[in-house]
């Protein structure tokens, strides 16, 4: 191993996120971030397991690649296998798969500011020195959320003490207390940390959306050709003397019930919550801009996956903040996405150096790293476990921050009043977004606009059902028998970090091959061939560290994105030779 | 019920509502069908001044099983971590990262050494000296290990780390193994599942602190009061197949009105879990009542039982349980069968 030319801060683990993920950066004599490098350290080689099985099946195990975005691959695999079969879905599934959707976006980003990212910003300490008068009066100030009395916030505070004064602080024990990074008063940071609590209890009661359409959450179960989940509800009232699915009556009301649960809580708690605690950290919205390109694939059909005009979110590629042009994407063009694997642990047949698109890439795991345990990568050498996606060969991000660019660019309008507001209120110009804060925010707005329009799917289900319509499944193309010999196709989505795609080969009813480029590939991957960094390395370069011991500052851009590291990392090899080398160094 | 005042004093001081605190208890009690009294010696061992120190290792997973904690009603995860236990290191909810996550998890292991509880999600990867797999540059194998000899017990949480899961399916690129592979000398209890239902993570973890042991286990490591009985044992869609009423599709009559999903592959006449009773999400829906089969997620080697849709076969004799499953469900099999069936039944007829 060479001796550091630089000081080099190792953050491994990095906490708070999924996954295993290591950040090795390098500072000048300030402390200041001159390159950073982002390490997938856990692979498990699912899309290997994935081959020559029956293709109806992969949902449930794509879906284990990750449980904390627990549906996405699942949906990306079923709409995988429908494009290749051709294979159309009846109205009432789609809308069900948008409603399952919705709920993962609005669940999980609330998930995300309150237990991944909030310990960033919230001193928990800090919260016992709160007037809890005072807390209320703040939190009146900014919402209409009924839990908001000083009685609550001081049973709050109560309760932190006890338990700060037991000394026993599990999960917050060497936290980065009193680290001057920290700028919120106290009685923001109690305020805070009770919506912390709040939020625990309101996603365990959302999660249950899930669990009614998918039978359980996480991994709730999918189905190519529809959803899983009749629907007992009878029309012409048949079927009295049977029995029932979770889909009658009452899981529809309880479904309607979440929707206003979810709304009202993005309303009132999480989107004033994020514009209080922002409004405290604004040298945050110059900090941590990443690539300046940006990609969506698009989702949420009104009409079907065949027709992307009626996506709410639209699809396209923003290159260095031009949102004048938006390029269209193409999954199918073999020029346009491609991995590379100059700086991954893998190995190409054409090359380390070249690129390849989807359906023919490969992967041959190759580890050159040094043998555990190591206190250091060789970060010019390969060094993670996750490839690097470039469409075009540009970097991209992916993930709330391009998808609301996105919906600005094109004029949504919903979108452009949300950005308003809240550079309005923050007082900030639009380039503000281009930063940590900025993806932060575009996670809580965009929670808005989705949650939103989950009340019109659902209105457009009931309207369905009441006429007649209570179809859920498309038994057509059911049966392998009835398939072509070979098929591919890919099934996209977008997870909420961001644009997912699945690329599938089918061969006479089996997998032949089968790969998922996902989101925090594309914004976690290392340097290409090039020496192009990836959208974390970038993020964090020219951060100024306060304190090497206490990486807040890394923690909060990294964050930021709300990295995904199971997912990120995957393995294929379609060629069938399963070429598995290891060199230690 | 007559509890000493020092607990309710523990509670007052700490801010916790006795009457949800002893509700948790009466609920995890009578879900685990323990002893008359259980629920005051639970309430008692769980307000002692010490906390039990839990330590969370994750390893080849997708933090499913975490998830699923969380979503926990009784006890919810803040009851768990401010009141039953000290969750002194897990990755997910850390609040400190790199080396500050690191000090504490050593710290907790020094100061709790021989009584921390260790619990696992994720398989180990053992091929190649473990490089498919590290954290904090040391691999899977060797951390499980380092955290393993200061453990007074360890429960591993889903399929992965119970059995291998996902990794583990054919063909295994990374060599893939289960905790009880590679650890022979500590207490292991599996909690298998992917994930597996919070409340029967919930139940086992409150079981320790109580009685400061494992409870009784089955043959493969389970907890035999959640793993005793087969899905299918406990179906509300259970008289439909004695009826002979099957879903021929997953959008007929026969799925619109609840009918049993055996022909569409469910594996539940296989499947010994408690999803049936417990139910998911707070008891809104499980699997099968929501239309689609089990796919048998917390048995051994269930990625690699052939396709989800496929129905269930003649048993096939390597496998007791499903001899057993199959001869409740009405399937061909002989009588040394149906005898291991009975037996196996027995103590959850005496708690009824």
């Amino acid at each position: 191993m060479n001796a550091p030319t630089t000081n080099r801060v190792i953050v491994d683990p990095i906490t708070r996120i999924e996954g295993h993920l290591r950040i090795e950066a390098e500072t000048d004599a300030n402390g200041m971030i001159t390159r950073a490098s982002s390490a997938g350290t856990m692979v498990r080689g699912i899309e290997l397991i994935l081959r020559g099985r029956d293709p109806r099946d992969a949902w449930a195990f794509t879906q284990r690649i990750c449980g904390v975005c627990t549906l996405v691959h699942g949906i990306a695999s079923v709409r995988a296998v429908e494009d290749a079969l051709k294979y159309d879905i009846p109205a009432n599934a789609q809308l069900i798969r948008n409603l399952m959707i919705g709920a993962q976006f609005v669940h999980d980003h609330v998930m995300h500011f309150y237990h991944l990212h909030a310990l960033d910003w919230v001193d928990v300490v800090s919260a016992l020195k709160a007037d809890p008068k005072a807390t209320s009066a703040l939190a009146q100030s900014i919402s209409g959320y009924a839990k908001s009395s000083p009685g609550y916030f001081s049973d709050v505070q109560k309760k932190l003490k006890g338990f700060v004064e037991g000394g026993q602080l599990g999960i917050f024990a060497n936290g980065y207390w009193g680290n001057p990074g920290y700028k919120l008063p106290p009685e923001a940071n109690l305020m805070a940390v009770a919506h912390y609590f709040d939020a625990l209890t309101w996603q365990r009661n959302v999660a249950q959306l899930h669990a009614i359409f998918g039978g359980k959450n996480p991994h709730p179960n999918f189905l190519v050709g529809g959803v899983p989940c009749a629907i007992s509800i009878h029309p012409e009232g048949q079927g009295a003397s049977s029995g029932t699915t979770s889909l009658n009556v009452e899981g529809l009301q309880k479904v309607q019930d979440i929707i206003h649960q979810m709304r009202d809580f993005v309303d009132q708690v999480y989107v004033p919550d994020t514009l209080a605690i922002a409004s405290f950290y604004k040298d945050w919205f110059k900090l941590g801009e990443g690539t300046g390109n940006f990609m969506t694939y698009g989702d949420f059909p009104e009409k079907g996956m065949s027709d992307p005009s009626s996506f709410l979110i639209p699809s396209g590629v923003i290159l260095n903040r031009d949102l004048s042009v938006i390029h269209p994407v193409d999954l199918n063009a073999e020029d346009q996405i491609q991995e590379y694997v100059a700086h991954s642990w893998y190995d190409y047949s054409v090359g380390k150096n070249k690129g390849l698109h989807p359906y023919v890439g490969e992967t041959n795991l190759d580890y050159t790293g040094p043998k555990p345990p190591y206190a250091q990568l060789d970060v010019d050498q390969s060094y993670s476990w996750i490839k690097s996606p470039r469409w075009k060969g540009h970097a991209v991000e992916v993930g709330p921050l391009a998808r609301v660019l996105m919906l600005y660019a094109k004029g949504h309008a919903q979108t452009k009043e949300l950005v308003g507001m809240t550079l309005k209120k923050l007082d900030l110009p639009v380039t503000a977004l281009y930063s940590t804060l900025g993806r932060t925010a575009a996670r809580t707005l965009e929670s808005k606009i989705i949650a939103d329009s989950m009340q019109g799917w659902y209105d457009n289900l009931i309207a369905n059902i009441k006429s007649g319509d209570v179809r859920t499944f498309n038994e057509k193309l059911w049966e392998p028998s009835s398939w072509p010999s070979t098929a591919k196709g890919v099934g996209y989505t977008e997870a909420p970090r961001g644009a997912l795609a699945h690329w599938i080969i089918i061969k006479d009813g089996k997998i032949d091959n089968y790969q998922a480029v996902v989101p925090s590939t594309w914004n976690a991957g290392p340097r290409d061939a090039q020496g192009q960094e990836g959208p974390y390395e970038a993020a964090l370069k020219g951060t100024q560290l306060h304190d090497p011991k206490q990486p807040l500052e890394i923690l909060r851009t990294i964050h930021s994105f709300d990295p995904c590291i199971a997912c990120a990392v995957h393995v294929t090899d379609p060629e069938g030779e399963e070429l598995i080398k290891v060199k230690i160094r | 019920m007559n509890e000493p005042d020092t607990l309710g004093a523990g509670l007052a001081h700490s801010g916790v509502s006795r009457r949800s605190f002893l509700k948790f208890c009466t609920v995890m009690a009578s879900l685990m069908a323990l002893p008359p009294g259980a629920a005051q010696a639970m309430a008692a061992a769980l307000s002692q001044a010490k906390r039990q120190s839990v330590i969370w290792l994750s390893f080849q997973e997708c933090t499913g099983c975490v998830e699923s904690l969380t979503r926990s009603f009784d006890p919810t995860l803040e009851q768990m971590i401010f009141e039953m236990i000290s969750l002194d290191y897990q990755e997910t909810l850390q609040a400190a990262a790199g080396e500050a996550a690191e000090s504490a998890r050593d710290e907790a292991m020094k100061s709790s050494y021989g009584k921390y509880l260790l619990i696992v999600d994720g398989s180990i990867p053992t091929k190649d000296g473990g490089v498919y797999s590290t954290v904090a540059g040391v691999s899977n194998h060797d951390r499980l290990i380092d955290a393993a000899r200061g453990a007074a017990a360890i429960v591993a949480v889903g399929t992965c780390s119970s059995y291998g899961g996902i990794p583990h399916a054919n063909p295994n690129p990374t060599g893939a193994v289960s905790v009880s592979d590679i650890i022979k000398d500590k207490p292991i209890m599996n909690v298998p599942g992917c994930p597996p239902i919070p409340s029967v993570i919930a139940g086992t973890l409150a079981y320790f602190v109580t009685y400061g042991k494992l409870p009784e286990l089955d043959h493969i490591g389970r907890p035999k009061v959640f793993y005793a009985d087969t899905i299918h044992d406990r179906c509300y869609r259970r008289p439909f197949y004695d009826q002979g009423k099957f879903a021929k599709t997953f959008d007929d009559e026969g799925a619109r009105n609840g009918w049993c999903l055996y022909e569409l592959g469910c594996k539940g006449p296989t499947t010994y879990n408690a999803c049936a009773t417990i139910k998911w999400n707070g008891g809104v829906s499980y699997p099968i009542e929501s239309g689609h089969g089990c796919l048998g997620c917390s048995e051994p080697n269930f990625w690699d039982k052939g396709s989800f849709y496929r129905p269930l076969s003649t048993p096939l004799a390597d496998n007791a349980h499903i001899i057993a499953a199959g001869t409740l469900g009405g399937i061909a099999a002989g009588a040394v069968a149906a005898g291991l069936s009975r037996k196996h039944q027995t103590h959850i007829g005496e708690e009824k």
